[in-house]
């Protein structure tokens, strides 16, 4: 170890606490151990000027000692673990405040390496995992994820982990913030009813996942037994309004999305890596409804968004907003203004935004068949008054028709209302007809009914629907594939169902085609179109 | 040596009966281990022996607090049973009244276990012999390579164990004709401190072979049967003298 001038020059400067002036005397006062705790918090800026404050300290030979942080510095890294033990803890121990999510412990506001105390309960319990269907999660602390640890980097953190007597199974934790072999893991095996002790320096700032490692490791995981552990830079974070803790998990149940009931661990699925559930906060509903995240507008969020997987990596985004920073794998740099941020399983990130519009933000995990389908969805709602400046929320709303013209469209109008009243004429459903087919028809049967040839048929005087006025109903119902041969010429194409049409629609359509360009006339009506529906006919294939 | 042990025990074969003293007959057989010990590979001859027709339950237990009370939770040496020794007994002599005299007694440790068996002239059985007879379904005497036989052990373990246990013996009798290995409780065996898994099952490939010796250098042979596996890390993690709420025993005899 350096000399005791060394190594209190080394505090000082790795608790960079900037009141506002940025010469260097007066942040060289205000690094004193002796600045009280209580404003520290409040002082801290951004990390951005960390770097720039260091390396100003560091051109100051006469008043700082190169030591090690220093000599990092000037490479413009921190230092690593190499630099962040800051000597033995000082003072009286301190015992950790852990939370439940979505809550994060307050910031530890310490200026000088503590010894801090962890008590963390591993529970087996019983819990909702989506509406009506229940699982046996394994625990840290009785939630998915576990309590949320919160330290500074250079504590002496003592880890005091206990199964609940009632637990089943032995289990033990891996913290990714931990240096040293299993990350604590062999350290900590712990039969149920029984505590373990182990003691580590959180050498390294960030924000890091831990984990159960017992054996089938996979169950542990899949079954919720992870949670994040942040280690705070000696500067502290950056001050924002609102922290939130949210980890995103994948579990594997024996029945389907949403079967009822309690359901049981399928390993099976969670060696193919097909979760049932995709999760944040380890149930369906975690993070929405009366237990959405809040904010108001102006107000600055952080959310410390985990990953535990077992298996899957997560492509995190809020829909609404644009992360103003991201500290990536919950490091020490940030990336600005990113849509979506990639969260490996056994990882995290730190994000900020500023809320500016209210609404619903929707967290989700933006591969996005796992958010509509498995589950992982969460909500923030921004209370405060709009700003339309910003966003004008829905100016216009009205019916885009494309080439379908809004007067015609009218005869539609008419013919629906005169075919409730049982007054329809054929004129009334042609020109019902008429607009119908230009919306829908026209695209491949051209306006005029001529179709193209070689590739679709004509419509207009065709022989094949001479033969028989009732395939028009047919073709449109069922669609066409295969060889045709109209008016001479052959076809051999595919024309899909138009599962669109109500059978209205298709009524007017076909009389339309009857009563216009040399074809017979006469008329199809919607009763037949519905009759012809239900007739469980194979597809129409067409040999002539 | 263990095998040698084992093959003893087959010379003096003799008729015993099954039942009566609530024992079971085991015929003796080759099985291979779901573990993979480092000086048996492949089967192991197992020697005939009995096996109690479902585990010790409270009322059992007792019996022989009554008439060995140096096993009362109030007078047990702390070195052979841990604080919650018996901690679910109304007092050192009495049970809760109700379903707890027929229920599988737990909170026992693995001296009071012994000792018990010793008492009743017989011992508790090797991890063997357990997992043989533990190995069977209601028709097979050996199920392990049907999934559900897997299956129904892994939603035990799935079940939270705050709720009350059954009474001993109401499980459905496997093929042998003894209930309640997998579904109740787990059980000590005798051999259960050298199952020497390492407490952080991720180092593979590069163990601390220091720890391991002889016998007792395990590892999982079938990766399926990890149902096994997390049944062995249970008992790897527990000293002689722990207790918990969801661990009791049998005991075996060999045949005279």
């Amino acid at each position: 170890m350096a000399a005791p001038l060394g190594r209190l020059n080394r505090v000082h400067l790795t608790q960079v606490i900037v009141p506002r002036p940025l010469a260097a005397q007066s942040f060289l006062v205000m690094r004193l151990p002796t600045t009280p705790t209580g404003t520290f918090m409040r002082r801290i800026v951004p990390l951005v000027l960390l770097a720039l404050l260091v390396t100003l300290a560091g051109c100051n030979r006469a008043t700082v000692d190169t030591g090690k942080n220093a000599e990092a510095a000037k490479s413009g890294t921190t230092g690593g673990s190499r630099a962040g033990d800051f000597g033995p803890p000082q003072g009286e121990p301190v015992k950790a405040v852990l939370t439940s999510p979505p809550a994060v412990p307050p910031a530890t506001g310490r200026t000088a390496p503590a010894k801090v105390i962890v008590e963390l309960e591993v529970i087996e319990k019983e819990m909702p995992i989506s509406e009506g269907v229940r699982y046996t999660f394994w625990t840290f602390g009785g939630t998915v994820p576990g309590s949320f640890i919160r330290v500074r980097q250079g504590d002496t953190v003592e880890f005091h982990l206990k199964n609940a007597p009632d637990s089943k199974m032995p289990h033990n934790i891996d913290l990714h913030g931990v240096t040293g072999p299993g990350g604590g893991a062999a350290s900590s095996f712990t039969a149920p009813g029984h505590a373990s002790q182990f003691t580590f320096k959180a050498l390294n700032a960030g924000l890091y996942v831990y984990h159960c490692a017992t054996a089938p490791v996979g169950m542990h995981v899949g079954n919720g037994m992870y949670g994040l552990i942040l280690i705070e830079p000696p500067q502290g974070l950056p001050k924002v309004d609102r922290e939130y803790y949210v980890m995103q998990g994948d579990f594997y149940t024996s029945g389907k999305y949403r079967e009822k009931g309690l359901q049981t661990f399928n390993m099976e699925n969670a060696i193919d890596e097909k979760p049932t559930y995709v999760l944040f906060n380890g149930s369906e509903g975690a993070l929405t409804g009366d237990k959405a995240l809040t904010a108001k507008t102006g107000e600055s969020v952080r959310l410390y968004v985990g990953n535990g997987g077992p298996n899957l990596v997560s492509s995190f985004h809020v829909i609404g907003e644009i992360f103003d920073k991201v500290w990536y794998e919950g490091g020490t740099h940030f990336q600005e203004n990113v849509q979506t941020t990639l969260i490996p399983a056994g990882g995290a990130a730190m994000m900020e935004f500023h809320v500016e519009v209210p609404g619903s933000y929707v967290l989700v995990d933006h591969s996005i068949f796992r958010a509509f389908n498995k589950g992982a969805l969460a909500i923030l709602k921004a209370d405060g008054p709009d700003v339309k400046a910003i966003y004008s929320g829905k100016e216009v709303d009205e019916t885009y028709l494309g080439d379908r013209a809004s007067a015609n469209l009218a005869a539609v109008a008419t013919a629906a209302s005169a075919a409730t009243a049982g007054a329809l004429t054929v004129d009334e459903q042609v020109k019902a007809g008429q607009a119908l087919f230009a919306g829908t028809c026209s695209t491949c049967h051209q306006a005029n009914g001529q179709g193209l040839p070689g590739v679709f048929p004509p419509l207009a005087k065709s022989d094949y629907f001479a033969k028989d006025p009732m395939r028009i109903p047919d073709v449109a119902l069922r669609g066409l594939t295969g060889k045709v041969s109209v008016n001479g010429q052959d076809y051999n194409s595919v024309m899909p169902p138009m599962s669109q049409l109500t059978d209205d629609a298709i009524a007017n359509i076909a009389t339309y085609v009857l009563n216009n360009w040399d074809n017979p006339g006469g008329r199809v009506t919607k009763e037949q179109v519905a009759q012809r529906r239900k007739e469980a006919a194979p597809a129409a294939v067409a040999v002539h | 040596m263990r095998l040698l042990l084992l093959l003893a025990g087959l010379l003096p074969l003799t008729a015993w009966a099954s039942d009566g003293d609530g024992y079971v007959r085991i015929p003796p057989g080759d099985f291979t281990s779901t573990l993979a010990y480092e000086d048996a590979r492949g089967p192991v001859r197992i020697a005939p022996f009995g096996i109690m027709r479902h585990p010790v339950t409270n009322a059992e237990f007792l019996a022989f607090v009554n008439t060995h009370p140096a096993w009362r939770r109030d007078r047990v040496a702390p070195v052979f049973a841990g604080p919650d020794y018996l901690a679910h007994w109304q007092g050192p002599t009495r049970l809760v009244p109700g379903d707890q005299a027929a229920q599988p007694v737990t909170r026992v440790s693995w001296f009071a276990a012994a000792a018990y068996c010793e008492a009743q002239r017989a011992r508790l059985p090797r991890w063997l012999e357990w997992e043989y007879v533990a190995a069977a379904d209601t028709v097979r005497h050996d199920a392990r390579a049907d999934p559900a036989w897997r299956d129904r052990i892994l939603a035990w373990y799935a079940r939270p164990s705050s709720s009350a246990l059954p009474a001993a013996g109401a499980g459905v009798p496997n093929a042998y004709g003894v209930r309640d290995l997998h579904g109740v409780v787990w059980e000590w065996t005798d051999d259960y401190s050298a199952l020497l898994v390492s407490a952080d099952n991720r180092d593979q490939g590069d163990p601390d072979r220091s720890r391991f010796c002889g016998a007792g250098a395990l590892s999982v042979a079938d990766r399926e049967q990890y149902a096994v596996l997390m049944r062995v890390a249970m008992l790897s993690s527990l000293g002689g003298s722990d207790t918990t709420m969801s661990l009791g025993f049998r005991c075996v005899r060999g045949l005279p």
